[in-house]
């Protein structure tokens, strides 16, 4: 900021001006956020039953039960394994979609609204329209395919769903920042012999990074946290083969163990853990934009 | 006792005076238990699970028609109840009335969710007649808590059609593990496209409780021990049954759908007319006889016998209800022959009252009759254990890990399954 002589009395001005117009927003993250956090926070060391409410001190045997709980390295491994599988392909896919639409002149209007349109379905609600079209009784598919009946074509059903309900969103973010690239760097890459694939690998991919960066981030914290679509279509079956770490709060509330006080420890744990995992996400990939 | 006798007499005149479109009685509502409670045009509110939704509708309405107190009347998805009667409790927001799956009271009895019914129970002229099994899954400490609002049972249900067409004969039913097999495979030999011999909610822990409990029952032994703490599911009569559906699996008799079914839809093929003989709910004897001619038996064990899971809905008053005589009222009522002859059981659901088994609407139909004396029999039960919802209904639970083992894995891990559901139920 230049160094300009102000008056002290229109700059407290100016900062209470400023204080008021952030003061909505701060309220709603006080409110929203930091209570519902310390709540959390409270009931992650209370022994906390869902009928019974507080009933004391209960750390650290909350977290204890919580990372003991037989479903917990299970949940863990499947939640990580979705997604390694949804990003690597969600992204692939956008990216795909986005330089063919960046391509392409003459379908674009039609191409770009077709990718985007499961993006205005919400989540739940396009869950429930695959579990129709996975469930036995109202499969327009013939013939008696099991699509959610053994671990692996669940995971890969699920997959299918998030793909197709979240592709248009991430080549939207893609296609925004393929549009920031100068048209002259292409020209340089042109004039210098570059062929296409020289082209994308060199001058295109590194100066989509940050663009790259922000999906990952949104991709993986997202998958991290699925629930809605496992809830709706697999209810975490067959066989717990798709519990997710989210789901495995929610059983340890509602289903059976009605443990706030274990599964407000293992929410905090996966706040923890997403906390690390983001904070290495930009670290690296800040550092390869160097 | 004798001061007993003279409460209920007093509280019966004050019913046929209310009966007569007496005034109010401010004796009632003095602070003194009666057997009838207070009927002073009070709005209850009541809170169910989706399931019983038809049968709550008419008594509740039943009841607002015939009484001043209106009972205002919420239906809650099945799969959110808990957590919203969860959310309610710990604000004390509980609604007066609520129904409990008879398999959670004992949870929800523990955990103080329901308000001390037991000197009124005592009030009850036909106390010692109401469904045992529900007031004991209702008791925690020798308190009672919760009454019967809807008994839901099971029995074998078997197509008449497909027996005869199978040379069975179809006035009998399997009286034996062994003879369910048979006939079951005997169905599925016609070989009749879209036909099997059986079904079974192969990912439901609910469904296989409710059908294949009562199987070791029958066969003389228990499925856990007095307190709820320990799985004795490894038993021998336990592992004929699991035996039985291997068998059935393999020989390809059960309906395909049957390993995913999360028990969504684990009653319509035999609805559909596409399943030759299955464990099946008593309450939907009149919807599935609208379509399939009906034959019930109870459900029987290795070497005979006949029982039924005593399941459905539990229910009591609220531990934040400040209208407690009001809702009293109702439970009064709803024990009564006027809620369950006239409502309950001209809909065709079982009444939870022994002395009124034997009612003009279940004589017209004996396939009823045979229903209400197999719910009678001292080989019926309803399973009391705390941790009961985890252990065994929530998706995913030991129990089902069990099951699908038996049915689909690999048998030899029955040991280390039932010990895990061991260490869920003594948590």
């Amino acid at each position: 900021m230049a160094p300009t002589r102000i008056r002290s009395a229109s700059r407290s001005r100016r900062a209470w001006t400023g204080w008021a117009y952030a003061a909505p927003t701060a309220l709603f993250v006080v409110v929203f956020f930091v209570l519902p956090i310390v709540l959390v926070g409270r009931m992650s060391v209370s022994d906390w039953g869902l009928f019974a409410g507080n009933r004391g001190w209960n750390a650290p045997e909350n977290f204890t039960e919580a990372v003991g709980d037989r479903l917990f390295w299970p949940a863990v491994w499947f939640t990580v394994k979705y997604t390694v599988v949804t990003t690597v392909i969600l992204l692939g896919l956008a990216l795909g979609l986005a330089l063919l639409v960046q391509e392409s002149s003459r379908w674009t209007g039609i191409l770009r609204t077709s990718f985007l349109v499961p993006s205005a379905l919400g989540l739940a609600s396009a869950s429930l329209l695959f579990y129709a079209l996975y469930s036995p009784q109202a499969s327009p598919f013939p013939g008696q395919i099991s699509f959610l009946g053994t671990p692996s074509s669940a995971l890969w059903s699920t997959v299918a769903l998030i793909v197709w309900r979240f592709a248009g969103f991430y080549m939207l973010l893609l296609l925004v920042g393929l549009q920031s690239i100068p048209g002259d760097v292409y020209e340089a890459a042109r004039l210098d012999g570059a062929g296409r694939w020289q082209t994308f690998r060199h001058v295109t991919l590194p100066l989509l990074r940050p663009s790259l960066a922000l999906c990952t981030i949104l991709c993986v914290t997202g998958s991290l946290l699925a629930f809605d679509q496992f809830y709706i279509l697999t209810k975490g079956g067959p066989d717990n083969s798709t519990v997710t770490i989210v789901q495995l709060v929610y059983n340890m509330a509602f289903q059976g163990q009605n443990d706030l006080g274990r599964a407000a420890a293992l929410s905090i744990v996966v706040l923890a853990a997403l906390l690390v995992v983001n904070l290495l996400q930009f670290r690296t990939l800040r550092g390869k934009e160097r | 006792m004798r001061r007993t006798l003279a409460v209920v007499a007093i509280a019966g005149l004050l019913a046929s005076a209310a009966a007569c479109g007496g005034d109010d009685d401010k004796n009632a509502s003095g602070g003194e238990i009666t057997a009838e409670g207070v009927d002073d045009g009070t709005e209850l509110a009541l809170w169910t699970r989706a399931p019983l939704e038809l049968q709550a509708r008419k008594l509740v309405e039943a009841y607002n028609k015939s009484h001043k107190n209106q009972v205002k009347l919420t239906i809650v998805p099945n799969d959110d109840y808990v957590a919203k009667v969860g959310a309610a409790a710990g604000s004390g927001d509980l609604p007066d009335l609520f129904a409990a799956d008879i398999v959670y009271v004992p949870n929800w009895t523990k955990a103080g969710l329901f308000a001390d019914l037991t000197d009124r129970i005592k009030l009850l002229p036909y106390a010692d007649k109401i469904n045992k099994g529900h007031l004991t899954a209702g008791t925690f400490e020798d308190k009672q808590y919760v009454l019967p609002f809807v008994l839901d049972l099971s029995v074998i249900f078997y197509n008449k059609k497909l027996y005869k067409e199978a040379g069975l004969d179809p006035s009998k039913g399997p009286t034996t593990i062994d003879e369910f097999k048979e006939q079951a495979l005997a169905v599925q030999k016609l070989g009749k496209p879209g036909v099997f011999g059986t079904y079974f909610g192969g990912n439901c822990g609910g469904c296989n409780v409710f059908t294949w409990f009562p199987m070791i029952w029958a066969s003389g032994q228990d499925v856990m021990n007095p307190e709820g703490t320990q799985s004795l599911l490894d038993g021998a009569a336990a592992q004929k049954v699991y035996a039985t559906w291997r068998e059935l699996q393999e020989a390809g008799a059960i309906a395909p759908g049957a390993k995913d079914e999360t028990g969504a839809t684990w009653v319509a093929a035999f609805q559909q007319g596409k399943v030759g003989v299955m464990p099946y709910p008593a309450t939907l004897l009149s919807t599935a006889a609208k379509t399939v001619d009906v034959g019930v038996v109870g459900i029987p064990g290795v070497d005979g016998g006949a029982s039924t899971f005593v399941g459905g809905d539990g229910i009591g008053i609220s531990k934040d209800s400040k209208k407690s005589e009001q809702a009293w009222n109702f439970l009064t009522w709803l024990t009564s022959e006027a809620a369950q002859v006239d409502v309950l059981a001209a809909n065709d659901s079982t009444v939870s009252r022994t002395d009124l088994a034997d009612n003009k609407y279940a004589q017209k139909d004996p396939r009823v009759v045979t229903v209400n004396q197999v719910a009678a029999s001292a080989q019926s039960k309803t399973p009391v254990a705390v941790n009961f919802q985890q252990a065994f209904n929530a998706p995913g639970s030991p129990w089902m890990t069990l099951v699908r083992n038996q049915v689909y894995g690999d048998p030899s891990t029955l040991g280390k399954d039932n010990a895990a559901l061991t260490d869920s139920l003594a948590q």
